[in-house]
């Protein structure tokens, strides 16, 4: 389906988040948008899917205007959208969610489950999405969640389907998984509108590629004529260096010593087996792994937040195993978690008092037990500068800030308040190249002060741009730790993958037998 | 130590990526003054449409005015007349009762003291994210504490209100707290165990009122004795307006309570348990201090409410029952305060009006005073449903987020 959206203008109080925008996507073609936090890719979609009405222009459809109302109207006319956030009902199965508002009834108006799942594993097969369409959506990983997202669209007959930043919560191998489906689609002469601000992904997917800059298209292009620096200087407004310069560390005495760590998880499964490790002042230490290897419950223990089941965690040589993030933030641990909507902010606080979350009670934010709103304001204004947080104002909710700019929030507060050892879980997932640079630059100045930096992600890039030391785990366990001049990424993809350790650059720990491949 | 500014060379901020970049100002008086009115427009709405149809239900009530509606065909302006003289004949005696005369207003001022202390409760222990439905049962035991200490000990006469006072502030506290803790240590619901420590406190308070330590000589009804002279709360007189001491307590507990919640590191530790407690636990805040913080406070307030009412006139006695309906009258008032202390107070005088008006309303236009109970329970209901009065007056929807108080108990 051939997709216009012509002149398209869309206001907030007080913002222009698409202004006059252009945008065609033939049949069979994949679109991609992309775009920093707040660029207007989102916007522009939900335009699209009938979300939002444009305050300007039209959105037609094989040349017919859609006059979209609600979603409804946009699933009618043949737009199917996969949300960031899944859509779908947890202890449901497959076919269930799939079949979810319009299941097919025999008489009475009973349901017809087989007729469901016939329907379900038709549509399955065509575009090669492998799926069990009796599992539990609850069971099944976040990357195949997300094809019961995508065969709920094409089940309801959508030949055009917008997928709003469909990479940022899966894995590397799921992602090459859904560059394949979404060819897919395009061959089967279905229009794809991809939204992303990864250029790897983008070049690799798309057809062609719109870049989207303070609302207004800066300009189209496909992945043959430009290159990864071109695109980020087209989202950014100006050239930018892609890898920051990560000058050799000088560490220190070691900030945090893990001992023997052995966690479960909240089902009472091991997720972390007898991991050791240590991070020295002035050193960044990667925990590598794909996601679901342990290193969420392995950064859960360290700041307190879950009891070990065995092992130590020592900060600055005080034994701290099991006594509750009050204690262990008191000892100058800074964190950034995981989920930083959900455990790093509270949404309805303002912008600045969530600068100060876990700092109200020092000086200069409060004295006695009495808060100086000016102290948190002045501080918050500079922080917001600081690290180009976009708010309206420092008073205005966190909920409204945009999903990035909510994760600089929470980044800027713990680099501040780093003293001793900075934790921080996917530091940059889910921001833009600008921003990723930003954060980088930042998370090396504050290894360079002598803070220990220990981070965890499923980003390669990331982790070979930054570490000084790589811990890959893999099921829970210490799969090699390799160091900087060791470290590229085919080794360390291997060691992720779960691949034994060639001899030669790679420092297996003690054990014998504890890297196998699988 | 800290970040120094400029440790790292800031990238200069992006061209054009300025959209929705704006300057960072402090909020203008006059925003404020805005974002006030708009949060006062919903709730007076809500009141007009309430004693709209309030008045409704008192003209249709009225045999006369019956009558005058079966001869309407006859003379539509006679039944008509009728109708609107007797909801406004009864509106203007609940006026003259209330605001309308100085004993009235001195009445209402009465009211109005324990109803915000309770209301203040309710909205203190929702701040942190909890449910008070036990102000009932901890004004009973505040009123309990503060009673028995008023006519058992004997104390000089400033000393002994303080004492008295201090004993029901305690005895709430006591009981809130308690709720608090079984949170805390077993995550037992506080909307379940406040209502169990209800009729636990109920009936406590039944069984002192049979002992002879509660009961005045020579009566077996469920009266104690009266409260010494030297532990009533002072009468206060002010431009021949009188009412007494209770209303200071209520005032200085507003502003305490606002106060810690806004201004102090404990309230702000308390929003942010109630708003997102995870986040609360991640930024190293203690959540179960904060529970039985916020309940221990709550219940303190709560106990003073029952305090002033057995401190201050009229009574001066403890009865059972009368605190139940105070009790619940003050989630009903919290939810109208919208869960801020000023809010609260405002709402307390309100029903403190109607209150102090209905008796009054009752004796010269013997329309029942559960007419009054049928009014605060529309104010609520329209308060409740703010889409209902927005569709009503034709008000746009508010640009201000309010704190949804009445969306449902899962918020905790």
């Amino acid at each position: 389906m051939r997709v216009e959206l012509r002149g398209i203008t869309k206001r907030f109080p007080g913002v222009v988040a698409c202004h006059g925008v252009d945008l065609t996507v033939e049949s069979g073609e994949v679109h991609a948008l992309l775009g920093e936090n707040g660029a207007g890719k989102s916007t522009l979609v939900n335009v699209l899917f009938g979300l939002y009405r444009p305050d300007e222009g039209e959105v037609r459809l094989d040349g017919r205007p859609l006059v979209a109302r609600s979603p409804a109207d946009a699933i009618a006319a043949g737009v199917g959208m996969v949300h960031q956030h899944f859509m779908l009902v947890p202890v449901f199965t497959v076919a269930e969610n799939v079949m979810l508002g319009v299941e097919p009834t025999g008489r009475l108006g009973a349901l017809d489950r087989d007729a469901a799942r016939r329907r379900v594993a038709e549509v399955a097969e065509r575009f090669g999405l492998e799926v069990d369409p009796d599992a539990t959506v609850e069971e099944l990983p976040v990357g195949v969640q997300q094809r019961v997202e995508i065969l709920k669209a094409l089940v309801r007959g959508a030949r055009c389907l917008v997928l709003d930043e469909p990479t940022a919560v899966l894995t590397p191998a799921e992602v090459d998984d859904l560059v394949a489906v979404v060819r897919q689609l395009a061959a089967d002469g279905r229009s794809v509108v991809f939204i992303s601000h990864k250029l790897r992904e983008v070049r690799s997917v798309a057809d062609r590629i719109t870049v989207l800059r303070g609302g207004q298209v800066v300009g189209t292009t496909t992945p043959g004529e430009s290159d990864d620096r071109a695109l980020a200087a087209m989202m950014v407004g100006r050239e930018l260096q892609l890898v920051v310069d990560v000058p050799p560390a000088t560490p220190g005495p070691p900030v945090l010593e893990v001992r023997d760590l052995v966690v479960d998880d909240d089902r009472g499964v091991r997720a972390v087996d007898r991991v050791s490790l240590d991070v020295r002042a002035g050193e960044i230490v990667a925990v590598a792994g794909v996601q679901g290897n342990g290193q969420t419950e392995l950064v859960e223990a360290v700041c307190g937040l879950r009891s070990p089941r065995a092992g130590t965690v020592a900060l600055e040589g005080a034994d701290v195993t099991g006594q509750g993030p009050r204690r262990v933030l008191r000892t100058g641990l800074a964190h950034v978690p995981e989920d930083r909507q959900r455990d790093g902010l509270v949404g309805t606080f303002p912008v600045a008092d969530n600068l100060v979350l876990d700092q109200i009670d020092r000086r200069p934010f409060s004295r006695h037990g009495r808060i100086d709103r000016g102290a948190v304001r002045r501080h918050a204004i500079r922080l917001v500068e600081d690290l180009d947080v976009r708010t309206p104002s420092v008073d205005a909710p966190a909920s409204t800030l945009s999903g990035g700019n909510q994760q600089k929030l929470v980044i800027a507060r713990e680099l501040f308040r780093a003293e001793r050892l900075l934790v921080l879980a996917h530091p940059t997932r889910g921001l833009d190249v600008g921003s990723i640079q930003q954060v980088h630059r930042r998370l090396v100045a504050t290894r360079d002060r002598g803070v220990g930096v220990l981070l965890t992600s499923s980003d390669l890039d990331e982790v070979l741009a930054l570490a000084d030391r790589v811990v890959v785990l893999y099921r829970g366990r210490v799969a090699g730790v390799v160091d900087r001049a060791d470290a590229d990424r085919e080794l360390v993809g291997l060691l992720m993958a779960g691949g034994t350790a060639e001899p030669g650059g790679v420092a297996v720990p003690g054990r014998d037998g504890e890297v196998r491949a699988r | 130590m800290s970040a120094p500014p400029g440790a790292v060379d800031a990238p200069p901020p992006p061209a054009g990526g300025g959209a929705a970049r704006a300057p960072t100002p402090r909020p203008g008086r006059l925003a404020r003054l805005a974002a006030a009115g708009d949060a006062l427009l919903l709730p007076a709405l809500a009141l007009l449409t309430a004693l709209v149809v309030g008045g409704l239900v008192i003209a249709f009530s009225d045999p006369d005015v019956l009558d005058e509606w079966g001869s309407f065909l006859r003379d539509p302006l006679g039944a008509l007349g009728a109708s609107w003289s007797a909801a406004s004949d009864a509106y203007e005696a609940l006026w003259r009762a209330s605001l309308g005369s100085r004993a009235g207003l001195g009445r209402t001022l009465v009211e109005t003291a324990p109803l915000a202390l309770a209301g203040l409760s309710v909205a203190f222990a929702f701040r942190a994210g909890l449910f008070n439905i036990g102000a009932a049962g901890q004004l009973v035991i505040g009123a309990t504490c503060a009673g028995w200490v008023g006519f058992t000990w004997d104390l000089p006469a400033p000393l002994h209100v303080a004492v008295a006072v201090v004993a029901g502030l305690l005895g709430g506290a006591v009981w809130g707290g308690t709720a608090g803790i079984l949170k805390a240590r077993t995550g037992a619901h506080e909307v379940i165990t406040t209502i169990m420590l209800n009729y636990v406190a109920y009936n406590l308070l039944n069984a002192a009122l049979r002992s002879d330590a509660f009961q005045p000589a020579g009566r077996d009804d469920l009266i104690s004795r009266a409260v010494a002279p030297s532990a009533r709360l002072p009468e206060l007189t002010l431009g021949g307006v009188t009412a007494h001491a209770g209303l200071l307590v209520a005032l200085a507990a507003t502003a305490a309570a606002s106060w810690l919640l806004d201004r102090s590191t404990v309230g702000f530790h308390l929003r942010a348990v109630g708003a997102n407690p995870r986040a609360a636990r991640y930024a190293g805040m203690s959540v179960a201090a904060m529970y039985v913080l916020a309940m221990g406070v709550a219940g303190g307030l709560a106990g003073l409410a029952g305090t002033v009412n057995v401190l201050g006139r009229p009574s001066f006695t403890l009865t059972s029952g009368y605190y139940s309906f105070i009790g619940f009258d003050a989630i009903a008032v919290a939810l109208l305060g919208r869960a801020h202390p000023g809010g609260v107070l405002a709402a307390a005088f309100l029903f403190g009006v109607l209150r102090a008006g209905s008796t009054g309303m009752q004796a010269a236009t013997s329309t029942p005073v559960d007419i009054i109970v049928v009014i605060q329970a529309l104010v609520i209901l329209f308060v409740a449903a703010p889409a209902l009065v927005r569709s009503l007056y034709r008000v746009r929807t508010g640009r201000s987020t309010t704190q949804s108080f009445s969306t449902g108990w899962g918020a905790g």
